[in-house]
């Protein structure tokens, strides 16, 4: 009974073995140069670029550079923020998990999506009515500025800094795969694209380029599962008939199957999945970039419906691989695997409902898919440097605004550079902790510091300060003595922690000793942090006072 | 210590109305995802055979089908059914709030 409960408990999240599928993993093979795609992929180049020039001139002010100037329509803004959700991992990994155990793909993906609507209800319009342009803003609204700011620009770094390594190493191969590069060449490539976007055009092209992106992957997506659906008559029925007769699974892909390897670290993952998507400072910057909370709850509505419209589509696509490439001798090596690997299958299923162009237009898709993600997190990083430590740290928020703009570019261009150094020095690494470590470090430094600040009075800033320090440092510690790093990485025989991931632990640490710190503080300070909560809490109820668009 | 505005809006009988409406409902909508999660998820667990059962006896599509397109389309209803009262009801009610403060 208890196995079962644990194994129940377990399967509320996702397996942590998939985790990997979020940073494409192992040896890939380097393909031949693929013209069509790196066309392809050049007139994306040009079209963004144009958008970025576009951009350029609209970009005068820190409000401009940071959230476009709050300009951003929620319809927009949801998808900007599906075009920074849906990654290159997901699509091409989703899709691969559904051809190989088929139903468990949807558990997988079901996870990704409920966290969303949490976001919705219970700290979207909070959020946009307290903050400006960083969720620092929010976090330090009535505790002690420099201290909070600190603490929390250098959770959003950290968090940047480990999300940036695993994508561009995952850009690397993949474009090696795609596009038949060198490895170093995409990583540069990567790396200098994402600075253009981002130091030229800031938000505002960010998000244009997440929303051409979003609009791409989903009409190619679209197109391919509509192809799939013809093939079978458009009859879901025979769809999956034809896929239990050809599949070696057989019946079983019709049900759920073995997705649980460890229930502790299944359940800790999970945690950090849900919460640390509320604590990832690239999505919650997104919520200052539309006009005010009316907005800002259109735009989650908006991005979980085209988030779960996607899952949906890898679904179909997932089968119709099953039907279409599973059963293709052409995508099979000599020892009858995929070519390239099963991350590959969605890619083979582009060639084989639509023929060499269309695989080049998936192909281009996916590198902008990366571009869109890593462009979303140079920005989140460069303006916790410059908002949060420089203009409200340094200069005590008395900074001009063109020393501050001045800032975050030379931040930019060192993020890039830095970016461009940690793909090349990662490249031969064990990288799949990383994303994993990211959303943990982000669900026990930067969510209960965030949440905390909107919900409880009597939090201070000694609480807060104790509690985002050693979650941040219990993520990083448990992750460092877990068997990937400990075991796989420094070689030791047995881990330390025996459990993939820390959320679960870390987050207890955090609120635990959040809590311990903040009923125990009994300065003069900590009462008027308390005594602040009621205004805080009257704006962030009603948008009273809330930031709003800065009209053109 | 808070300006004037902010007091009358604390005293205000409507906006205790406002919290309380408003808490409520995103609590019980909260409540709801997670508890249709959790129900999906302890099928899975204690009986995946169920969502393996075909919906009848000459279709392939097993109950698991049905039931996780349901659970993407209801993050999706839910999500739509929050932002129609929000946008609505209580930001009017918001609205009239703040002009009675501010008068």
């Amino acid at each position: 009974m208890m196995s079962r409960l644990l194994a129940g408990a377990a399967l509320l999240f996702v397996a942590p073995s998939l985790w990997a599928a979020g940073a494409l993993e192992g040896e890939v093979v380097k393909q031949a140069t693929n013209y069509t795609a790196i066309v392809m992929f050049l007139v994306f180049i040009a079209a963004t670029m144009g958008i970025t020039k576009w951009a350029a001139k609209r970009n005068t002010s820190t409000s401009d550079y940071y959230t476009a100037g709050g300009s951003i329509t929620g319809f927009q803004n949801g998808m900007a923020i599906a075009g920074d959700y849906m990654s290159a991992a997901s699509f091409l990994g989703i899709s691969a998990l559904v051809f190989a155990s088929g139903y468990d793909g949807l558990i997988y993906s079901i996870g990704f999506l409920v966290g969303w609507p949490i976001i919705l209800f219970m700290i979207a319009e909070r959020l946009r009515n307290l903050g400006k342009f960083t969720f620092s803003d929010v976090a330090s609204y009535r505790l002690g500025q420099t201290q909070i700011r600190i603490l929390s620009a250098f959770g959003s770094l950290t968090v940047v800094a480990f999300y940036l390594i695993a994508q561009m190493v995952g850009a690397g191969k993949l474009i090696q795969l795609l596009f038949g590069l060198d490895y170093l060449v995409a990583v540069v490539l990567v790396g200098v694209l994402m600075v253009m976007y981002v130091l030229f055009g800031g938000m505002l092209a960010t998000t244009w380029v997440q929303i051409i992106k979003a609009i791409l992957l989903l009409s190619g997506a679209t197109f391919m599962a509509i192809m799939v659906m013809k093939h079978v008559g458009f009859d879901f029925g025979r769809l999956f008939s034809e896929a239990i007769s050809v599949h070696a699974k057989g019946e079983s892909i019709m049900s759920p199957g073995g997705l649980v390897s460890d229930p502790i670290s299944a359940i800790s993952l999970g945690l950090a999945l849900m919460f640390g998507t509320a604590g990832l400072p690239h999505i919650l910057m997104r919520f200052f970039t539309v006009a005010d909370a009316k907005e800002a709850r259109k735009s989650v509505f908006y991005a979980t419906g085209f988030i779960g419209y996607f899952y949906i589509l890898t679904f179909i696509i997932g089968f119709g691989a099953i039907l279409l490439v599973g059963t293709n001798p052409e995508f099979k090596d000599a020892s009858g695997a995929i070519v390239g690997g099963n991350n590959m299958v969605a890619v083979h299923l582009a060639s084989a409902v639509g023929g060499n162009l269309f695989l080049g237009f998936i192909s281009a898709v996916a590198f902008a898919t990366i571009l869109a993600v890593v462009a979303g997190l140079t920005l989140a990083g460069a303006s916790a440097v410059s908002h949060d430590l420089y203009a409200c740290v340094i200069k005590k928020g008395k900074a001009r605004e063109q020393d501050e703009l001045k800032v975050t570019k030379i931040t930019t261009l060192a993020l890039g550079v830095v970016a461009i150094l940690l793909g090349i020095a990662f490249e031969k690494q064990n990288i799949a902790f990383m994303v994993g470590l990211a959303f943990s470090i982000a669900a026990s430094c930067n969510f209960p510091v965030l949440f905390l600040s909107m919900y409880w009075k009597g939090l201070t800033t000694r609480g807060a300060l104790f509690g985002g320090i050693l979650g941040l440092g219990t993520a990083v510690v448990l992750t460092i003595l877990s068997p990937t790093v400990w075991v796989s990485i420094l070689g030791n025989a047995q881990a330390i922690f025996p459990y993939e991931y820390p959320a679960l632990f870390s987050m207890i640490v955090a609120f635990a000793t959040t809590w311990f710190f903040s009923v125990t503080d009994k300065s003069q300070a900590a009462s008027e942090e308390r005594a602040r909560f009621l205004p805080q809490f009257i704006r962030s109820q009603t948008g009273l006072g809330a930031s709003g668009a800065v009209a053109h | 210590m808070y300006d004037v505005v902010t007091q009358r809006i604390e005293q205000s009988p409507r906006f205790k109305e406002l919290v309380a409406r408003r808490g409520r409902f995103a609590w019980t909508l909260s409540a709801i995802m997670l508890g249709l999660y959790v129900a999906y998820i302890l099928v899975i667990a204690f009986d995946p055979q169920l969502f393996g059962t075909r919906i009848s006896a000459d279709s392939s599509i097993t109950w698991g089908i049905p039931a996780g397109l349901g659970l993407i389309f209801s993050a999706f209803i839910l999500t739509g059914i929050y932002v129609k009262r929000a946008n609505g009801e209580f930001d009017d009610l918001t609205a009239e709030i703040i002009e009675e403060a501010q008068q």
